[in-house]
Parts: C-alpha cells; structure tokens; sequence
C-alpha cells in the first residue's frame, strides 16, 4: 500500500509541474489555517496598536471607534465567501436567465425567452410535475416514518441501538444509495432465480413475469422516491424524537388517568403539541426534495418519465450546453423554494426579538 | 405509567415487533450490497444475497474420471478420485447415476452400474469404481451430487478494487482524490465561520440583525443557482477546473450551515463568563480563541461532522467544479456513477466500490453519532 503511495507520488514528480494532490491538500489547509489565524490575528493587533491605541489623548473615542471596526474584521471573510459563492450567482443566474451567448463570445439580452422556450419544452412540465409528486411524497413519507419510529423506540430498552440503524442512510451518499436501491430493484429473466429483492418477492407472490421497477412511467417515480424517504426518516425520526422526549409528562399522565387510549394519547395530545417540529422537519425535507439530483442522475437520469427539475437544469447546462434555459430552471427552482425561505427568516427573526 | 389499563403486554409485543420489521427494513438494503460484495460473480448472479446466508442445497451434475485413470487391484479394475473440488465446503447427503433418479442413493451406498462394475460415492465426494473388466469408453460415469454447501464468501472484490495497481476500475485513486477533498473542505470553513459567528453572536454593532437573515435565507439557497456563475468565475480568474475550485466551493456552501450552528451555540454561552473577561481587560480576540473557541468545541464537531458527510458524499459540486477530462480527479461518487454505466450487471464490482465509498462515511457515522445529532437539533428545531 506505501509502496503504492510512494510510487504515486513519483509519478507526479516525473512529470514536474504538478504537485501530489494529497501535498496539495496538506499544504491548503496549513496556508488556510494559517492564513485565516494570522488575519484574526494581524487584524485586531493592528486596529488596537496602530489605528486606535486605547491610549493617549483620545483614548476613549479610539476604544469606541475599534469596537465599530471589530465586528466587521470577524465578519470579513465569511462575508466575502458567502457573498461570492452564494449571493452573487443568484443574482448572476437570473441574469443569464434573461440572456443568451452569442456565438463567438458575449451574451445577449432576451428578455423572458428562455423561459418561453422552456415552457414549450414537455420535458420542462414533466420535471415540474414530477418534482411535485416528490413534495407531496417524500416530506410526507420521511416525516410519516420518522414519527413512527419516533414514537416505537421512545419507550423500549433497545431503542437507542434502533435509531441509530435508522438513522444510519443518512450518512450514506445519495449515489451510494442508489446502488443499494439498485440492487433491490433489481431484474432478472424470468426463467432465472432474482437477486433483486422486490422482484424476489413480487415472483414469491406469484407474480408471472419479474418487473423492471424503474422503468414503469409515473410508478418508477415512487420507488426513487422510495430511496430518498428511506434516507431522510432517520432525519425526522431524530428531531422528533426529542420533541417527543420535550413533552411534559404532566398533559400525558392526565389523558392516562382520564382513560384516553394509546392511540389518543398518541393522536390529540403528543401530536398537537410537537405541530411546529413537525413542520420544521417537513420544510427541511421538503428543500432537500427540491433540490434532489443525485438519486435521479444515478439511478434514471431522468428517462423513463423521471425527471425532476435539478436533474433537467444539470443537463440544459453540461449537456445541451444550454446556459439561458438552464438559469432559467434554477430559477424556477429558487421560486419554490422561496417561500420556505421567507418563512424561516421570518421565524429566526421571531426568535432574535 | 406503563402498566395502567392491563394493555401493557399486547402493546409492548406490538412495539417490540413494529420496530423489529421497522429496523429490518431500514437495514436490509444496506446489508444486502454488503453482504453481495463478498460474494463472488456466480454466487451473485445464481442466489439472492439473502440466501447466502444460509447453508444452501444444489443439485451438481458431474463426472468422474475418464476410464484411461484405472489401475488394476488384484482382479479388480478400480477408478478412484474426489467429485468436489478442493477446499469446497459441502456436504453430499444424496447421490444417482441416473437423471431420472438422482437422489436414489445415500453416501457409502453402493450402486451397479448399467455397463457392469460398482460405484460408491462418500459424503465428502470421494468415490470408488470397481468391475471385474476394465472399465471401456472415454469418458468417466455422470454423477449427480445432492449437497448442502456452507455459506461461502470471498475477499477477493476487495483485493481487486483496492489493492490491484493494474485495474484502471480500482477505487483507490478515487479514494485519495475524495480524501483530499474532503478534509480542507471540512476545516477550512469551520475556522472562517467561528470568528463570523462569535461577532454574530456577541458583538453589537448596526446591521446584525439583518446579517443573521440573510445568513437564514442563504441556508436554503439551492446549490444548482451558484453552479453557473461560480463555474464561469473559476475559467475567468484561472482557477479552472480542480482541486482549488471545489475546496472553494465547498467552503462557500458550507459556511451558512456553520455560521448559523455555531452562532446558535455561542448565544447559549453564559454571558457571565464573558463580561468578566471584557472587564479583566481581555481582546476580544482572546475572549474569542481562549475563552469562546474551546468551549464551542460540541457545536465545532457537530459542523465537521455535517461538512465532511456533505463533501464526502457529494457528486454535484464535484462533477462541475473538480472532474475534468483527463478523470484524474474523480472521487467515489463520480466514479461509482460511471461503473453504474459500464458495469451495471456486474454486482461484485458495483457492492464493492460502493461499500468502499460508504465505508468512512459510516464508521465517522457510528462513532460520533453523538454530536451529529446534537447539530442536527441545532440547526432544525428551535
């Protein structure tokens, strides 16, 4: 294995120039940290030794004139980052949506063309119908299961060792996924024993013939959907679990001493009062939906009547080579997620008061 | 509580087996692909995953040796010899010579044969042929084999994918590549977001409100918005395509998620601790490293946990940022895609790579679960 290593890292010096990307790496993150530290560092130094001693004849306006600055030399290189790599292409993705490169460099503005040009595009409607069944689905699906499983393990010994079985896809790759999954769905001829367990157990039932599952128009949607509620449960199972725990003994103890069946207890006294968890955990579910692209790309790229909206702006771009409609669909996809966006500034603002 | 209404052991059975079929179905995709990947190519193909689990039953048809194998024993014509292969762990519990009767004999038993002469087969496949005459024609007696053949299961996917310098589908290229993604991914915005969110969280200044927003707002911001522009910032500055472009990348993605954790975090801390500090004189720049920075160490690893699973785990920012042409730079994701392209029936290969690449992800999982769920009740519920 080190002789391996070593012979890697030869290789890269025969050819010179470039350097071993695991050096590379070792040597970004000693210049970042480094880097950043003698910022921080350099930074206050200077605004409190040079530019604003807290000495001499003004030393109380330098003191308040540097704890103006500070904030702002803490807040610098997140900001930037955060405005390069997340601010501005928004803005910068809805510009390309209004125009169009012109052959030979340079762009040109079209106005609302290239969402007109989508809008003609079935593919476009089919990714958008799709993407709906996936809100209604999975945030469904994954806070359904969640709670379930929420619920069961509370109160049994073993709990702590199930949840975490169920939690674990979550650390698991959507690509990895998909190949579990693909496994599951797999097919065989007929005359053959299946490996896939669906059809292993679809042919035990005494069906005729093995179904290819991901190849069945609008049904093939559900089981990828599948895959992405078998990730997120454990998501929701863990965040509702604590809001289960955070309940006050007191309102379930009255419902027992007042008769209420598990079920109740379960359905009009646990429930309600977990109603904005649950939310929580469906609105964060429901921006993963939106933004769902591996599963689609690995497991169908979107043939068979699978599409989603991701998986057609990723390939208007790197494969039609299409940047206008492709802004245009990230667009679309910025709209729908808009609203949960202004919801959860609203609430964060709620809570800063 | 439990007890009241005399439900109590209907229920707790119910529980107990609900979440018994719950968890099995949660884990038995997962264990399938990891059971395949130690299965060789004909086991994968032949059997479910979940038979292999268990001592199976096969019916084989073979064939002794060919009657030019005889030695003469006194007057005897004898031909001797194993039906199983070596080191084949199975176990014959029944045997024929005839295709219409193939279980017609138990071993040790002893069967005429139709040209003349006697066969007898033992449990572990060894058999003797006898006859007064040589034995004549040119190939040996066809023998069917009842067996009960042990789970078998092979480290040999793993030796290939890994450990094979002459397979160009190996993971372990991938493997480095990803590694070395991942980890200035991971520590490089954890450093930048501690200071954000220490003057986010502790320093009044005009405008931290709205900063707090937009830090809110840029958290659900889908990553398909920055593809674009950031691609055609990277050509236009020079970075290109590599390992420059997506650190950066992740580092900007990332750092919402983080400023926002560890802000929340640092909130909690108790005011006390710092006043006294400000009070003894103390930078800010100390109260920040000596006093904030370790205390925070539990909202730090939540991060981390979260940014390597992320950078780990991701395919999109890798494939527009970081894989060229040349495929040097492809990490797990990417490359498992590929394979689910080329070699999508191959099983043994396709399970292998896939547990390689879900391997790291899930034994940081398992060990520091505690903190990603610490993160996670961080981030989401308030």
């Amino acid at each position: 294995m080190l002789a391996r290593l070593l012979n890697h890292t030869a290789l890269f010096e025969l050819r010179g120039t470039i350097m071993h990307p695991a050096l590379q790496g070792l040597s970004i993150i000693i210049f970042g940290v480094t880097a950043c530290v003698a910022y921080f560092a350099l930074s206050n130094q200077i605004l409190d030794k040079v530019l604003f001693p807290p000495r001499g004849p003004h030393a109380g306006r330098n003191i308040n004139r540097a704890n103006l600055v500070r904030p702002w030399l803490f807040l610098c290189p997140a900001l930037c980052a955060v405005g390069v790599y997340l601010a501005y292409p928004v803005v910068e993705t809805l510009r390309l949506s209004l125009t169009e490169r012109v052959p030979g460099g340079g762009i040109q503005w079209v106005g609302l063309d290239n969402y007109i040009q989508m809008s003609k595009e079935p593919k476009f409607w089919e990714a958008l119908r799709n993407n709906m069944l996936w809100l209604l689905v999975v945030p469904a699906g994954a806070t359904g299961f969640g709670l379930l499983a929420a619920q069961l393990t509370d109160r049994i010994r073993w709990g702590n060792v199930a949840k975490s079985l169920i939690f674990m896809p979550m650390a698991i790759s959507f690509v990895g996924a998909s190949v579990i999954w693909k496994l599951v769905y797999d097919v065989r001829p007929a005359d053959q024993d299946q490996i896939g367990i669906f059809n292993a157990i679809y042919m035990f039932m005494g069906g005729e013939a093995p179904l290819t599952w991901l190849t069945m128009p609008v049904w093939n949607n559900f089981f990828l959907m599948l895959v992405l509620i078998w990730i997120q449960t454990g998501f929701a199972m863990v965040i509702l679990s604590a809001a289960l725990r955070g309940i006050p003994e007191e309102t379930v103890e009255a419902a027992i001493v007042d008769g209420a069946s598990p079920m109740q207890i379960f359905f009009k006294i646990k429930v309600p009062q977990i109603k904005t968890t649950i939310l929580v955990v469906w609105t964060t579910i429901t921006i993963t939906v939106l933004k769902v692209f591996d599963i689609v790309f690995t497991m169908t790229n979107g043939q068979w009547e699978t599409q989603v909206l991701a998986n057609y702006m990723f390939d208007k771009l790197f494969r039609a080579n299409d940047w206008g409609v492709g802004s245009a669909a990230a667009i679309v996809i910025m709209i729908l997620v808009l609203p949960i966006l202004v919801w959860n500034v609203r609430n964060a603002r709620k809570e800063m008061r | 509580m439990d007890n009241i209404a005399g439900t109590k052991s209907t229920l707790t059975w119910v529980t107990h087996i609900s979440v018994v079929i719950l968890v099995a179905l949660w884990v038995f995709p997962t264990l399938g692909l990891f059971v395949s990947s130690f299965r060789t190519t004909d086991q994968i193909a032949s059997s479910g995953w979940w038979k292999s689990l268990f001592p199976s039953e096969q019916t084989m048809t073979l064939r002794t040796a060919s009657p030019d194998t005889q030695v003469q024993e006194g007057p005897l014509f004898v031909i001797e010899g194993n039906l199983l292969d070596e080191g084949q762990d199975a176990t014959i519990h029944s045997w024929g010579i005839s295709s219409r009767a193939v279980d017609a004999f138990v071993p040790g038993e002893v069967a005429e044969l139709r040209k003349g002469g006697t066969i007898t087969v033992m449990a572990n496949g060894r058999y003797r042929m006898e006859h007064s005459a040589a034995f004549i024609g040119s190939r040996g007696q066809r023998v069917f084999l009842g067996t009960t053949v042990a789970p078998e299961f092979t480290l040999n996917n793993y030796r290939n994918i890994l450990f094979d310098p002459d397979n160009i589908e190996g993971m372990s290229q991938a493997f480095f590549s990803t590694l070395t993604v991942t980890i200035p991914a991971t520590i490089i915005p954890i450093l930048v977001a501690a200071f954000a969110a220490y003057a986010l969280a502790w320093m009044e200044f005009p405008g931290r409100a709205l900063l707090v927003a937009a830090i809110v707002a840029l958290l659900v911001v889908p990553l398909q918005l920055a593809l674009i522009p950031l691609l055609k910032l990277h050509l236009g500055i020079g970075i290109g395509k590599g390992y420059m472009g997506v650190w950066l990348a992740h580092t900007g993605f990332g750092l919402p998620l983080a400023i926002y954790l560890l802000r929340n975090y640092m909130v909690g801390l108790p005011r006390d601790i710092i006043e006294n500090a400000r009070v003894d004189g103390a930078t800010e720049y100390q109260i920040f490293t000596r006093i904030i920075l370790p205390l925070s160490f539990p909202a730090l690893a939540s991060f981390a946990i979260f940014q390597f699973l992320w950078t780990w785990n991701d395919l999109l920012v890798a494939k527009v940022f970081l894989v060229d042409a040349t495929g040097e730079t492809t990490v797990m994701t990417q490359k498992l895609v590929e394979l689910l392209g080329t070699r999508g029936g191959n099983w043994e290969i396709l399970a292998t790579s896939a547990f390689i690449s879900i391997a790291v992800p899930l034994a940081v999982f398992f060990t520091l679960q505690r903190y990603l769920v610490r993160g996670l009740l961080a981030g989401s519920v308030k």
